[in-house]
């Protein structure tokens, strides 16, 4: 579903991303890993159309991100590696949501409710007055909400407390048929439930990718 | 369409509770108020006299402040989303960035062109109340240059939005430009370049691209040519072409530039890395 061929992007003179290619299928649950700085937040914008490469590009089923942004973004769930300081409510940011991305917001709730979240007393806050790990909650929930066959997760668990964490795995696996995920990690023990492939990078190269089980 | 709108109602909601937009309509809306208080409406100076002089000096002042209003709070939109990764987050839904784009610009144009605008009515109104004689010519050609100028100096602002590189170097561009325009319609300046028998097309010219300029002059056309406090510029340009012709130009003008600086700026907006 996720072809990168002979990627290159650099941020002036340093190359953040050198001539990566590899391919991500259907069923790859995926932990990308590598030492801060390695290139993985670069190469997950890449493949969401953020960048425009210095050499080679990304396909998602066949389609060029930046030119094809709405079709591609269509399937992609995302949750940042910071969640951003959003100012509008938790309402209205569901809104945009709903309305931008045909997202349900009953779905949201639910998933909300499932990672404990208590949205309903919250829904007139403001995103960015909410705690750090509340703020991924909410992320994480309308990312398995938005039910897409492309996931991509650039640490999202940074802020969870352990409970927290467990019921996200819980959910993530549950959720788990015909996708691809691609999961950004510093801690393989946390995801080895959830993924079958293991891909590290370092200098802005792939230096190992293997099938785990 | 539809995430057009949505982007512009959020934006439009969000902007309403902003600190900025509270002392943006005090500042106006407190003009107004401080106007009758000051029983502008009341007195005769110069040969116009109630409404007319109230709105006269309204749009003098706002000619002023509102291009600085404008462009601070509007410069750091999208740069300033992009730094602190509003935009890596939102910009990964299915929205194009035309949507975006313009649904940013549509919901910031309402924000700032209605505090303006209702300021203007309220005076209308208020002034009709005391029996003052309602100048609906001033009030058409005034609304319509506030649209004009509210046009212009946000293309200007999300232009600068979409290249800058980060939020203090687009505050920075923003006062300059302010700086600039301001120094050009100074009528000082310009005598200046008069008595140093610089061309006179030229100058004329300089004022004449010059927004604010246009601005100021198309509002005093409608008062008497004769008057002193037009400046030569003015006087020149008035006697060039018809009153009708030019306060046409004067809206014209700004809205097409604000349209080419905001079309610009979209097209760096697409070009470049979104976050
Ligand atoms: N916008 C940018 N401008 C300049 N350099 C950048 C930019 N984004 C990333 N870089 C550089 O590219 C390199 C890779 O950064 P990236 O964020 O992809 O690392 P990462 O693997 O996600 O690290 P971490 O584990 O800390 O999140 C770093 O050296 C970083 O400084
Ligand atoms: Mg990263």
């Amino acid at each position: 579903m996720i072809k990168v061929n002979n990627l290159t992007k650099k941020f002036g003179e340093h190359i953040s991303l050198d001539n990566i290619n590899c391919e991500f299928k259907k069923n790859d649950y995926i932990a990308l890993m590598g030492a801060n700085g390695a290139g993985k937040t670069t190469l997950i914008r890449s493949i969401l159309g953020y960048y425009h490469p210095d050499n080679g590009g990304v396909l998602i089923n066949g389609l060029d991100p930046i030119k094809e942004r709405v079709k591609v973004l269509e399937n992609i769930s995302f949750v940042p590696q910071l969640p951003p300081p959003i100012k509008l409510s938790i309402s209205e940011l569901m809104q945009y949501v709903s309305v931008g991305a045909n997202v349900d917001k009953q779905k949201i709730i639910h998933y909300a409710n499932e990672m404990k979240l208590d949205i309903k007393t919250n829904m007139n806050k403001s995103f960015f007055k909410l705690s750090g790990g509340m703020k991924q909650k909410l992320l994480i929930a309308i990312s398995l909400a938005k039910q897409n066959n492309i996931i991509i997760y650039d640490e999202p668990t940074a802020n969870l407390d352990p409970k927290a964490r467990d019921d996200f795995y819980r959910l993530l696996k549950q959720n788990e048929d015909e996708k691809v995920l691609l999961f950004v990690t510093h801690r393989l023990e946390e995801v080895e439930q959830i993924v079958n492939r293991q891909i590290y990078m370092d200098l802005g190269k792939i230096v190992s990718d293997e099938v785990i089980s | 369409m539809k995430n057009l709108y949505l982007i512009a109602f959020l934006d439009l909601k969000e902007s309403i509770r902003a600190k900025w937009f509270l002392v943006y309509s005090l500042v106006f809306g407190g003009l107004i108020a401080l106007f009758f208080i000051a029983g502008v409406t009341e007195s005769q100076v110069m040969g116009f006299s109630g409404l007319s002089r109230l709105l006269l000096m309204y749009i003098q002042i706002t000619i002023v402040i509102l291009p600085i209003f404008i462009l601070i709070t509007t410069v750091r939109s999208i740069s300033g989303d992009r730094d602190n990764h509003i935009l890596e987050y939102m910009l990964s839904f299915p929205i194009s960035l035309k949507q975006y784009y313009w649904g940013k610009i549509l919901g910031r144009f309402v924000t700032v062109y209605l505090p303006v605008l209702f300021a203007m009515i309220v005076a209308i109104i208020y002034g009709s109340i005391k029996g003052a004689s309602i100048p609906w010519d001033i009030f058409f050609l005034y609304t319509g240059l506030l649209f004009a100028m509210s046009s212009v100096f946000l293309g200007i602002a999300f232009f600068i939005s979409s290249f800058v590189k980060s939020s203090e170097v687009a505050l920075g561009i923003a006062f300059f430009i302010w700086i600039l325009l301001l120094a050009f319609i100074d009528i000082a300046m310009i005598s200046l370049m008069m008595s140093q028998r610089f061309n006179e097309e030229l100058i004329i010219f300089i004022a004449m691209i010059n927004p604010m300029e246009i601005f100021r002059v198309a509002a005093i056309s409608l008062f008497d040519p004769e008057l002193t406090v037009m400046g030569p510029v003015a006087f020149y340009i008035l006697d060039l072409m018809s009153q009708t012709t030019f306060v046409v130009l004067s809206i014209l003008y700004p809205v097409s530039l604000g349209i080419l600086f905001s079309f610009l700026g979209f097209k760096i907006f697409q070009k470049r890395d979104l976050v």
